[in-house]
């Protein structure tokens, strides 16, 4: 309709970056106000997050923050239809569940292993997601509400897998070493640190790109987007929203599927709750995607801060203060950019209203000149 | 004329349901003292089994109430898990400085001040009532962990994780009926001894706490359906705008039920770090808040069906902690096939053939499961109410009924 105005520039910083930074900065003054009330000093708080990252926090910034990409992206597949697929937490525990149990067994030979297990943890998280959208197109249950409980019981089951058919390794039960000929290389970026950038963590950016390209060029995408801007409308132009449901489910459980991948080829080599297994990956991907507003550069800056906050928090142990409270960060800062959206949303629609009204007036002043 | 004729026909449904529920109860007590009888596992119904299933109980029944009074007025909140971790940490820190009594309290107020978090993102500002929760959940966790660490790490009987040392609130034993509950119970009798080991169950070392949530159903469906602020709050939940035009201050009412649906789960995790345990850890509520939330979706978003799914989910969750849990599993299983075939009968006789077959068909591998095993893992008994819950939600979906405006999104003035 129009052009670039400076003033249409604006509205699209002040909408959709302004929103952020103003929840980061309230989450961090809550935080510090929260910390300052107990006695401690909000000064040294502030000063270990804002300080220079070594390289091993640096190293795990990077590689957490594929990570959270990637749950990130899955969560936001979901989102944009209008799910809320809240099992991804679920979904990745089965994914990985099943990858590990695949890798370990060596069934396929060498560095294909890898992309056979792909396939494997892809598909499981894939079937488990499926559950709560079969349900849902089936018998009208409420995704979030069935996923829930699916997550439950995926922690559990994995747990009870894990000790029936794993092995004992002292007193907790892993699955089988990945063999070594499927160990992929990691890149060594950071030589203080100990270990390397994942090599797995390359997922992150091609699902990244990949979900680009899914939402935005092509055709099951841009149904995605009508289905999740409106039900009823997608319906009436023919869209099939029920397979549309199934699909979406399927594929979000798919992403979440291989959400820890990477830590498992780059690192862990095994699995086992809850000590060869990083759990919480999926609801901190719910908010990563929701600070991220779904796009995906906004989900790779959000997953990069998270994974910085808590990279950092690593080091507040030595300032006397519990790592813990970067939850509270990140919890207020996810609470906070959707309080942020909303009332920049209604300032819109509300100045959007008073100029529409003052044109109609101009026009109809007008009209009876 | 026809008026009175269609009440008169209501109340004889009426009653004819309730004489239906009784009989139902009556059955399910025959089925499982057969079982108990059969499989020669009398724990299954022992006065100690059954104290820990109240116990196991009374955190879920305070976390699904909370979540009752929430979703009557339209706020789903998912927050519970979060607001219930916040209760163990006020538990735990006032009951160590101040007494059993300042602990309850300051439990429902640290759960309170989740849900005004809650209520302020949910009411205020309209956010998503799902992501406001997940938040809480995630702030819940952190807050928790930082305030142990701040506050009880320096204390005796503290750890950065974790306190103990701090008073709990009074048990007592009903005395003449537990006793002779508990004999007639040790009798193994038919039936009998099945009721008798619950009632020497609920008497025996009954904490004030499990007496309270137990009050605070008949309190919550009494002010909920007996009242002119219940009504109204429920009309919050079920058309906010049509509420607004009647002159009711909907946000207000939204604000109460969520506060005193945080202060619920404040209180039901005042159970865990004091009567269940007599100790406060980080992360005490193991996902008991989520329990709570589909123990009220069991009990289709009413007082008794909450208590109904509580004392169900209760009793597993109490079984899972006794020791040799395993063959009380295992006798549960055939209980299970026994009570799912029967109603795969009843569901194929109504008429809902495919769902008759399909529970028939989970009946069967549950029998299966039973005759080809010894005892089951304590972890599937874990696992049991989530399972329910699911399975409830598949069959009857079609026939719960939540508040119609439940999790939508009210802004004052939407009403026009």
């Amino acid at each position: 309709m129009k052009g670039l105005t400076p003033r249409r520039v604006l509205d699209t910083v002040v909408g959709s970056l302004l929103p952020p930074l103003v929840a980061v900065v309230a989450a961090m003054v809550a935080t510090s106000v929260l910390i300052a009330a107990f006695g401690g000093s909000p000064g040294s708080f502030l000063e270990v997050i804002f300080s220079v990252p070594n390289d091993r926090v640096l190293l795990s910034i990077i590689n957490q923050s594929a990570m959270l990409s990637i749950s990130g992206i899955a969560a936001a597949i979901g989102f944009r239809m209008g799910l809320f697929n809240i099992g991804v937490e679920g979904q990745y525990i089965v994914g990985s569940c099943a990858g590990a149990f695949f890798a370990g067994s060596g069934l396929v030979p060498g560095p294909l292993n890898i992309l056979a297990t792909l396939v494997v943890a892809a598909a499981a998280g894939a079937a488990y997601a499926s559950i709560a959208g079969l349900l849902r197109v089936f018998r009208g249950v409420s995704e979030v509400i069935s996923a829930i409980m699916l997550n439950y019981i995926a922690l559990t089951m994995a747990g009870y897998l894990v000790t029936k058919y794993g092995q004992a390794s002292g007193y907790t039960f892993t699955t089988e070493r990945l063999p070594l000929d499927a160990q992929p290389l990691g890149f060594k970026i950071f030589p203080d640190a100990p270990g390397d950038v994942w090599a797995l963590s390359s997922l992150a950016i091609i699902l990244g790109i990949g979900y680009w390209f899914l939402i935005s060029r092509t055709r099951f995408g841009f149904e995605l987007r009508v289905t999740g801007e409106s039900e009823t409308a997608a319906r009436a132009s023919g869209v099939n929203t029920k397979k549309m449901t199934l699909l979406v489910m399927a594929l979000s459980g798919a992403v979440a599927g291989l959400v820890w991948m990477p830590a498992y080829f780059g690192s862990v080599h095994t699995f086992g709750t809850p000590e060869n297994f990083q759990a919480g990956l999926g609801f901190i991907g719910l908010a990563v995607a929701l600070l991220g507003r779904n796009r995906t550069l906004g989900i790779f800056f959000a997953a990069a801060l998270f994974a910085f906050l808590s990279g950092q928090s690593n080091n507040l142990q030595s300032a006397g203060i519990a790592k813990d409270v970067i939850d509270i960060t990140q919890g207020i800062t996810v609470l906070a950019v959707v309080v942020a959206y909303e009332v920049v949303g209604r300032r819109r629609a509300k100045t959007e209203a008073e100029r529409v009204a003052r044109q109609l007036d101009a026009e109809r002043e007008g009209a009876a000149a | 004329m026809s008026t009175q004729q269609s009440v008169s026909a209501e109340v004889v449904r009426a009653r004819t349901f309730r004489y239906t529920w009784w009989l139902a109860a009556l059955a399910v007590i025959v089925v499982i003292s057969t079982v108990r009888l059969y499989t020669g596992t009398d724990r299954i119904t022992a006065p100690g089994t059954l104290r820990a299933a109240i116990i196991g109980a009374c955190p879920i029944l305070l976390a699904g109430l909370g979540g009752l009074w929430a979703e009557r007025a339209g706020i789903v909140n998912i927050g519970l898990e979060g607001q219930m971790l916040l209760g163990t940490w006020g538990a735990a820190f006032f009951a160590y400085h101040y007494g059993p009594l300042a602990g309850v309290l300051g439990a429902a107020l640290m759960g309170l001040i989740g849900g005004l978090l809650h209520a302020i993102a949910t009411v205020s500002f309209g956010v998503d009532h799902i992501i406001s929760g997940v938040a809480i959940n995630i702030v819940g966790l952190g807050a928790v962990g930082f305030l142990a660490k701040t506050t009880f790490d320096d204390l005796d009987g503290g750890g950065p994780r974790n306190l103990s040392g701090y008073s709990t609130p009074p048990e007592f034993t009903v005395p003449l009926i537990a006793d002779g509950a508990r004999s007639l119970a040790d009798k193994h009798w038919f039936v009998i001894s099945d009721v008798a080991g619950a009632v020497a169950g609920v008497t025996t070392r009954l904490s004030v706490l499990t007496v309270l949530a137990f009050v605070l159903v008949a309190v919550t469906a009494w002010v909920l359906w007996r009242t002119s602020f219940g009504l109204r709050l429920r009309s919050c939940g079920e058309n906010p705008q049509a509420a607004e035009t009647l002159g009711i201050n909907v946000y207000r009412y939204k604000y109460v039920a969520v506060l005193i649906s945080g202060a619920f789960a404040g209180l039901g995790g005042a159970y865990l770090a004091m009567v269940a345990s007599s100790s406060f850890t980080v992360g005490q509520t193991g996902g008991r808040g989520y329990i709570g939330l589909a123990t009220m979706i069991f009990g289709n978003w009413r007082p008794s069906g909450v208590l109904t799914g509580a004392l169900m989910f209760g009793y597993t969750d109490g079984v899972s902690l006794l020791s040799n849990s395993g063959a009380i599993v295992h006798a549960l299983l055939l209980l299970v096939a026994i009570l799912l075939a029967v109603f795969a009968v009843l569901k194929v006789r109504g008429g809902e053939r495919v769902t008759g077959f399909v529970i028939a068909g989970i009946s069967v591998g549950a029998f299966v499961w039973y005759f080809l095993s010894e005892t089951v893992d304590a972890s599937f008994t874990g696992m049991t109410p989530y399972v329910v819950t699911l399975f409830v939600l598949a069959v009857f979906s079609q026939r719960l009924r939540m508040p119609a405006a439940d999790g939508k999104p009210y802004r004052r003035g939407g009403a026009g």
